[in-house]
């Protein structure tokens, strides 16, 4: 067994994400102590190469994951409503991707048992895009898609 | 000669009116793709954080003199601010001039808080969060005690009718190097620049929709912005001359499409693209 | 020294609806300013919502998230009296927090 992963389970509690990552090697320890955030992760630019960051296979598409108060044409592309709905059971996290911006991955979003498989937010795109819902549940990944046409660029310049 | 140019002529306007009909009807839908877009936003508008910080503003001492504007009237009394800006703009026997609410600001900054004209005519428009404007925070804390509250613009003082017909003036000048008045945009109903549409002031549900939602967070500035930023920036893009912060033809422009918005109730700040 | 966050929970049914709203350039890195050098990055990285002790929400952020970040969640159980905090981190080491009542 190597240290990282004695380390990680060392700690107890709740393994995160983040630890998943780091025991997979795909992370230095001082990237994740330092920071607490999957730097690969955020840096990929395709479907497959997050799903190496985050520690999982090809995500299988689902009805049971719905775009919610999220509109198909954006003003502003600096400013995109994202509602994403989860009913797959024992939904652990929920992250959204948008295929043509400079990196995929824009946020991640742990759910802890307890706390609804719903959230919104907001996010930026640069041009009009595939938008990805990502959602790993019971241990295994899914995915849903929604095109967002975006009238004005909203990564900056 | 002249039949080939009818044809020609007959044969462009087809093309021209099929062109129009599928814009209008694929107008429809985006239209309505849009509309679910802005209703998106309104909910948690990040105005909020600049009327937060205007509230905090307002309230403690500043400047040299270390007076707070709980004494600077806008109108209702020293210190009101409820419904005070649905009445404004109005005219100021102290200042001798009939004021906005940035103008009035101001008024009260440099007299009652000793603030240099210099002062406070600095970052007036805020940019990024290291350059954040302590105007647009104090118009965003100010308006938001507006809201609900029907808009009354009086003209019974003649100053302030005098304002507006000035106003009126103003929005239908064409001028500048692309001879454009404020009506050539918004002079009609159904006009759009790209896909913006393009409010009509010269109809009543026109000015009232518009005027009621200035102040707006702008998602495209990433700021909080006011209506004397809002008429700068028309200025700006019709290529007139620089509109002065705070001038009398501000002035007159905001009291002209104010009063025009009378009996709405205001409904800000907005959030906007 | 970080801008206070806006922070609204309410009582929804069995469960507390929370929304903020947080002030935060979130900035690319993609930009350029006038002289044409790169505007740094500088966003959110990992937010965390907290209540009676217990993590509900915790995320990590890149820069595509939009400036002045905005996010509603619900979770199961939380009374009128009660509190929620959010607690957000950056790319440069700031960190903010800030609670609501819940209503």
């Amino acid at each position: 067994m190597n240290r990282q992963r004695r380390e990680v389970l060392k700690q107890g509690g709740g393994v995160t994400l983040l630890a998943l990552v780091t025991a997979a090697g795909w992370l230095t320890p001082r990237d994740a102590v330092a920071q607490g955030w999957n730097t690969a992760a955020f840096e990929t630019k395709s479907m497959d190469d997050t799903m190496k960051a985050l520690g999982g296979g090809a995500p299988v598409p689902s009805k049971d994951i719905a775009f919610v108060s999220t509109p198909d044409i954006a003003e502003n592309g600096a400013v995109v409503p994202v509602g994403v709905t989860s009913s797959l059971p024992k939904t652990e996290s929920i992250a959204i991707l948008v295929e043509k911006n400079p990196n995929m991955l824009a946020a991640v979003f742990d759910i802890p048992p307890g706390t609804d498989p719903a959230l919104s937010t907001r996010i930026k795109m640069g041009q009009s895009s595939n938008v990805y819902a990502l959602v790993k549940a019971d241990g295994k990944y899914y995915v849903a898609s929604k095109e967002i046409k975006v009238t004005l660029g909203g990564c900056g310049g | 000669m002249m039949q080939n140019r009818r044809r020609l002529a007959a044969c462009m306007g087809g093309v021209a009116l099929a062109a129009f009909v599928s814009l209008a009807v694929g107008q429809g839908s985006t239209v309505d793709e849009i509309a679910k877009y802005r209703a998106a936003l309104q909910d948690g508008n990040p105005a909020e954080l600049w009327e937060a910080r205007g509230e905090d503003l307002w309230k403690k001492p500043r400047g040299p003199k270390q007076v707070a504007f709980a004494r600077c009237d806008l109108g209702l009394g020293a210190g009101v601010v409820k419904g005070a800006y649905a009445r404004m703009p109005r005219y100021f026997a102290d200042a001798g001039r009939v004021m906005d609410l940035e103008a009035r600001l101001l008024y009260c900054m440099t007299t009652q808080q000793g603030i240099s004209d210099a002062d406070a005519h600095k970052n007036l428009f805020g940019n990024g969060s290291e350059r954040k404007s302590d105007m647009e925070a104090l118009v965003a804390y100010v308006t938001s005690e507006s809201r609900g509250t029907k808009m009354d613009v009086s003209l019974d003082d003649p100053r302030v009718k005098e304002m507006y017909a000035l106003g009126e003036k103003m929005f239908y000048f064409r001028g500048g190097p692309h001879d454009f008045a404020c009506a050539t945009c918004h002079g009609e109903d159904a006009k759009r620049i790209r896909l913006q549409d393009l409010p009509n002031l010269t109809s009543k549900e026109g000015a009232q929709k518009a005027y009621t939602t200035w102040p707006a967070y702008r998602v495209s500035q990433g700021e909080l912005r006011t209506f004397q930023w809002r008429l700068y920036d028309c200025f700006r893009q019709q290529r007139f001359p620089e509109l002065v912060y705070g001038s009398d033809a501000s002035i007159a422009l905001t009291t002209f499409l104010a009063r025009n918005a009378n009996g709405a109730a205001y409904d800000a700040p907005a959030i906007k693209r | 020294m970080a801008d206070p966050m806006k922070v609204r929970a309410s009582v929804v049914g069995d469960s507390t609806e929370v929304k903020v709203l947080m002030s935060h350039e979130m900035e690319t890195g993609q930009r350029k300013d006038a002289q044409g050098k790169v505007i740094p990055a500088w966003f959110i990285q990992n937010v965390t919502a907290t209540y009676n002790g217990k993590t509900v929400l915790s995320a990590q952020w890149g820069p595509a998230v939009a400036k002045n970040p905005f996010l509603a969640f619900k979770f199961k159980g939380g009374a009128k009296g009660e509190k929620v905090q959010i607690t957000w981190t950056d790319n440069r080491g700031d960190k903010r927090t800030d609670e609501a009542t819940i209503a």
